[in-house]
């Protein structure tokens, strides 16, 4: 094996196939920075894969020079499972969205999760179902008005990061589509990560929920609205920096910088906490009531699924020694016939 | 564990002082509660007699509920064996001899007892309450309706008690020892050898000296009482089977199924890779292949159907011997993605053990009704190639020979067993790996340059190449959209979907081309063909020997090749007069073969959770072939 690194560019990333995604689209910020981020983790193309189920989203793969598999609605994760088990030299990143991942393929996103299977879950939110034109998803607010709700959505939408942190998830983070420097950094923490990485990030549809974040990225509010964790950092937000999160009981609340408030006082991010309770306590913190948490929220070591199985063969084998199929069949009771 | 005094005065070696008759073969039922034990005595009977060189055939029959309440007529389990000294395909029609060890065992069994048949009851069990349970209103034991059997009431309750006495255990712990007894009962009086149960014994209860101690004087009770009671004037021995030199093995279908898998993947130089999810009863397959990590088998426990098929999916494009086993709710919910693998051109085989349906239906009996779903069940023009084993050991050669198709023509095989075949059991020849037929799969190398992968060339068989991730140049993208033909890019160009269409179907007919001919068992032509297919073969077999035996110009073919059809079938069938089709199911194969033959074939139909019995064939084979035509 050569040990000479592959100097590849974004470029290297693009696959011959026409990117059909409306124009606009908030998926193709995703797809520059993927390739970009890619281009600087020295990993061959051919040892990538990208799996993906049904919705605009998961055209992901055609768009790339790598592997992948456009697979069926929510199975994303599951396909990734049995790929990853047998080979575990592979990069493997799945890439999904709210309808895929959170409505028809939820039991998959959840037990991928909780197996802590090394590999890269991205699912796009973009709180719509587009492919189909314009449903509401599991994502869709309280009163969404669509195709399918004319008179407003009466479900209580899931909170993706929420249900990731509750599956036992090691790494979890969220970034935005159009604030490209830091989807870049989100996505490479999370294919650094070893275990499975959930990243969420919030997509734009401007065909049938446009404006959906608008909240978010408009920069004559996101400062009051987002606010971008760090490690060991205290929780600080607004255009001025003058105001962060403190933790009163087990509730957190925004409070005003100066005066008698210190930035000790405020809650610290530590997203290598062993304990979820202060990353979920994050992923509950929603706008408008309080700005949305930008950045790595969890971030912690766990044995790997694909690990362990290898290693059950390898501990087997061991003990075992190589299976001999012809010892196996005349092991136990046997008789001959003459 | 002491086991010294054993076989002294039980092993098969000791003369017992009695006149001993010796048969052609014997069908024995052990019946009980489903909490008594008789699946394990059955089985050690099985065993004993396998190795004592009998040919056999077995029958598990169970309920669904793990423990329906005790003494109820829902609650029964059976097991019933059937042992000769020549070679048989069936588990048995009628019993010689049925063991019933409560009232509710007697009343459902009964029937299948042979008239003069030996009846061993535990009488003990015939209180006021089994016998209300058991709907009797008086005790049959005593009123004489049992008159037309041998009956033989023995008080199996007090006789085990009473071996066990000293030992210290609890009178449920002691009860719990009453199978063994039974097991006795019956060893002796087929002169079986105690031995291989009491190794059994060593092996299972070696870590409870007591409870191993127990077992084997509970079964030395049993025998010894044959030997002593006056009840038993004879006992009977049936010799050994003359069957095809060589070692062999007592093998059930779903064992040989995971070896032949096994086996499979050493020939193609592959791990293997199964996604499942449990399900009746199918679980035994990945319940034996996760004990065979050193053999590289990666077993994973899917948190559903979908899953199991999906990772299945995604191991076979890591290059992996990829496989998923399920019944045929499961398979109902692997339908797309099925249908996903038939459009990647993945290799995989999916295995369903067919149980009584529609839905949950009867989980824990056998039936043929999934022939329609595994030919047809997916969306749209969804070819795949579909196999049908014969017998549990024919479970091995299927394996096989599923994935040798699958490689050869890039395809998913939906194999086919059913509960009849995956419980029971029969002598297995044991296969030596080093000289099965090996099974060649290669993947294309690195690619160098900007000339493009072309993951949808083909081949002569239409089969596509099986690029692998990990190998420089060949970067592709496969997915369930349409595929453009050669470079397998999304395609939505109206005639080049028509001309995928046929091509996925040409290439599943390609497997026909180099199909072994059908064998025909009989006359080369006549009045009747009996077709057959999946778990009915033994039957189906036996009852053609029987009706040629009586001069009728009858012959079989049994079906392994569902889909596609043997080359020759058509003909085949052209040279009788009629055809018989056989099922556990309302029709299914029938309507294959009139559709695709235009041949009046006619059905024998049954769908009661149990195999068919030879004399049902065999009164209708009867009734088509008239002894006049011969």
């Amino acid at each position: 094996m050569s040990t000479e690194l592959p100097v590849l560019t974004a470029n290297d990333f693009a696959s011959d196939q026409d990117v059909r995604w409306c124009p606009g689209c908030g998926d193709y910020s995703i797809l520059a920075q993927m390739k970009k981020m890619l281009a600087t983790l020295s990993i061959p193309r051919e040892k990538m894969v990208f799996v993906s189920g049904i919705g605009c989203s998961s055209r992901f793969p055609y768009y790339m020079n790598t592997y992948g598999i456009h697979s069926i609605h929510g199975r994303a994760p599951a396909v990734a499972t049995g790929l990853k088990s047998v080979r575990p030299d592979l990069t493997v990143f799945v890439i999904t969205g709210d309808g895929d991942g959170l409505s028809i393929g939820g039991n998959h996103l959840m037990h991928t999760i909780r197996r802590n299977l090394d590999i890269n879950i991205i699912l796009f939110n973009n709180r719509i179902y587009g492919l189909t034109k314009g449903q509401y998803s599991p994502t869709s607010p309280k009163g969404k008005v669509t195709k399918s709700t004319p008179m407003g959505a009466i479900d209580n939408p899931l909170h993706p990061l929420s249900i990731a942190i509750g599956c036992e998830a090691t790494f979890v983070a969220r970034s935005i589509d159009v604030h490209i420097k830091h989807l870049e950094m989100v996505l490479r923490r999370a294919a650094e990560h070893r275990g499975t990485s959930f990243v969420e990030v919030y997509q734009n549809c401007n065909v049938f929920n446009d404006g959906a974040f608008d909240y978010a990225t408009d920069r004559k509010i996101k400062d009051d609205t987002i606010v971008e964790i760090e490690h060991n950092k205290p929780l600080i937000f607004g255009k001025n920096r003058d105001k962060g999160i403190r933790l009163n009981g087990l509730e957190p609340e925004v409070v005003q910088l100066g005066g008698a408030i210190k930035e000790d006082d405020l809650l610290f991010h530590n997203e290598l906490a062993e304990e979820p309770s202060l990353a979920y306590l994050l992923s509950r913190m929603r706008h408008p009531e309080f700005p949305e948490p930008m950045g790595v929220l969890r971030a912690v070591d766990r044995p790997r699924y694909d690990d362990e199985l290898n290693k059950q063969i390898t501990v087997a084998r061991e003990q075992r020694g190589d299976g001999d199929m012809n010892a196996l069949f005349r092991s136990g009771e046997t008789w001959t016939v003459s | 564990m002491s086991t010294t005094t054993a076989g002294a005065t039980a092993s098969s070696t000791s003369p017992t002082s009695k006149p001993v008759v010796t048969l052609k073969g014997a069908t024995v039922r052990f019946a009980g509660d489903s909490g008594d034990g008789m699946q394990l005595a059955g089985m050690q009977m099985t065993n004993t007699s396998a190795l004592a060189g009998n040919d056999i055939a077995t029958f598990p029959d169970f309920p669904a509920e793990i423990r329906a309440p005790r003494g109820t007529l829902a609650g029964v389990s059976g097991y019933q064996l059937h042992f000769s000294s020549t070679e048989i395909f069936t588990p048995g029609d009628d019993l010689n001899a049925l063991v019933a060890m409560n009232p509710a065992a007697l009343q459902t069994n009964l029937s299948d007892l042979h008239d003069g048949g030996l009846l061993v009851v535990n009488q003990e069990a015939f209180d006021e309450k089994g016998m209300r349970q058991a709907g009797y209103a008086q005790n049959p034991l005593e009123d004489g309706s049992l008159r037309k059997y041998q009956l033989f009431t023995v008080p199996m309750t007090s006789l085990t008690r009473r071996s066990v006495e000293g030992l210290g255990l609890s009178q449920k712990e002691a009860d719990r020892c009453r199978n063994f007894l039974a097991m006795g009962l019956v060893y002796w009086l087929y002169g079986r050898s105690l031995d291989p149960t009491l190794r059994y014994i060593e092996s299972k209860f070696g870590g409870k000296p007591d409870l191993a101690e127990a077992n084997v004087r509970a079964l030395k009770a049993g025998y010894n009482y044959g030997e002593t009671t006056d009840a038993f004037v004879s006992s009977y021995q049936v010799d050994r089977a003359r069957l095809k030199p060589g070692r062999y093995r007592n093998m059930t279908g779903n064992q040989a199924l995971a070896w032949g898998l096994m086996a499979a993947a050493k020939l193609s130089n592959k791990e293997m890779f199964l996604g499942s999810y449990p399900i009746t009863p199918a679980s035994d397959i990945l319940h034996e292949l996760s004990r065979y990590k050193n053999f590289g088998v990666r077993t994973f426990q899917a948190e559903d159907e979908i899953a199991a098929i999906t990772a299945t999916i995604g191991a076979a494009f890591g290059g992996a011997m990829s496989l998923t086993t399920s019944s045929g709710p499961g398979i109902a919910l692997k339908g797309e993605g099925m249908g996903l693998a038939v459009m990647l051109e993945l290799p995989m085989i999916i295995i369903n053990i067919q149980r009584g349906g529609p839905s949950t239906g009867l989980p824990t009996k056998t039936e043929q009704s999934d022939l329609f779903q595994a030919v047809f069940g997916r969306n749209g023009e969804c070819p795949m190639p579909v196999i049908a084993a014969r017998s549990p050991a024919d479970c091995f050669d299927l394996a096989h020979e599923a994935w040798r198709i699958a490689t050869r023509y890039m395809t998913p095989v939906m194999l086919l067993s059913d509960g009849y075949i995956a419980n029971g059991s029969e002598p297995w020849l044991i296969a030596d790996v080093d000289k099965m037929p090996k099974i060649p799969v290669s993947h294309p190398g690195p690619q160098e340059g900007d000339e493009p992968y072309l993951p949808y060339a083909r081949d002569e068989r239409l089969a596509r190449p099986w690029g692998i991730p990990g190998t420089p140049g060949l970067m592709h993208r496969i997915g369930g959209l349409e595929k453009q033909d050669i470079t397998g890019n999304v395609s939505y160009d109206p005639a080049n979907h028509q001309h995928m269409v046929n091509l996925r179907a040409r290439k599943v007919a390609n497997v026909a081309l180099e199909l072994p001919p059908q064998e025909v068992f009989g006359p080369e032509r006549g009045s009747l063909l009996v077709l057959s297919w999946g778990g009915t073969y033994g039957a189906c077999l036996t009852a053609v020997q029987a009706a040629q035996a009586e001069g009728l110009t009858v012959a079989h073919a049994h079906l392994r090749y569902m889909n596609p059809f043997p080359r020759d079938l058509g003909d085949i069938m052209r040279r009788y007069d009629r055809v018989l089709v056989p099922e556990l199911n309302l029709g299914q194969l029938r309507q294959l073969i009139r559709a695709e033959y235009l041949v009046p074939a006619v059905g024998l139909n049954k769908v009661e959770g149990k195999p068919f019995a030879v004399s049902e064939v065999l009164a209708k084979i009867r009734e088509l072939a008239p002894a006049s035509k011969s």
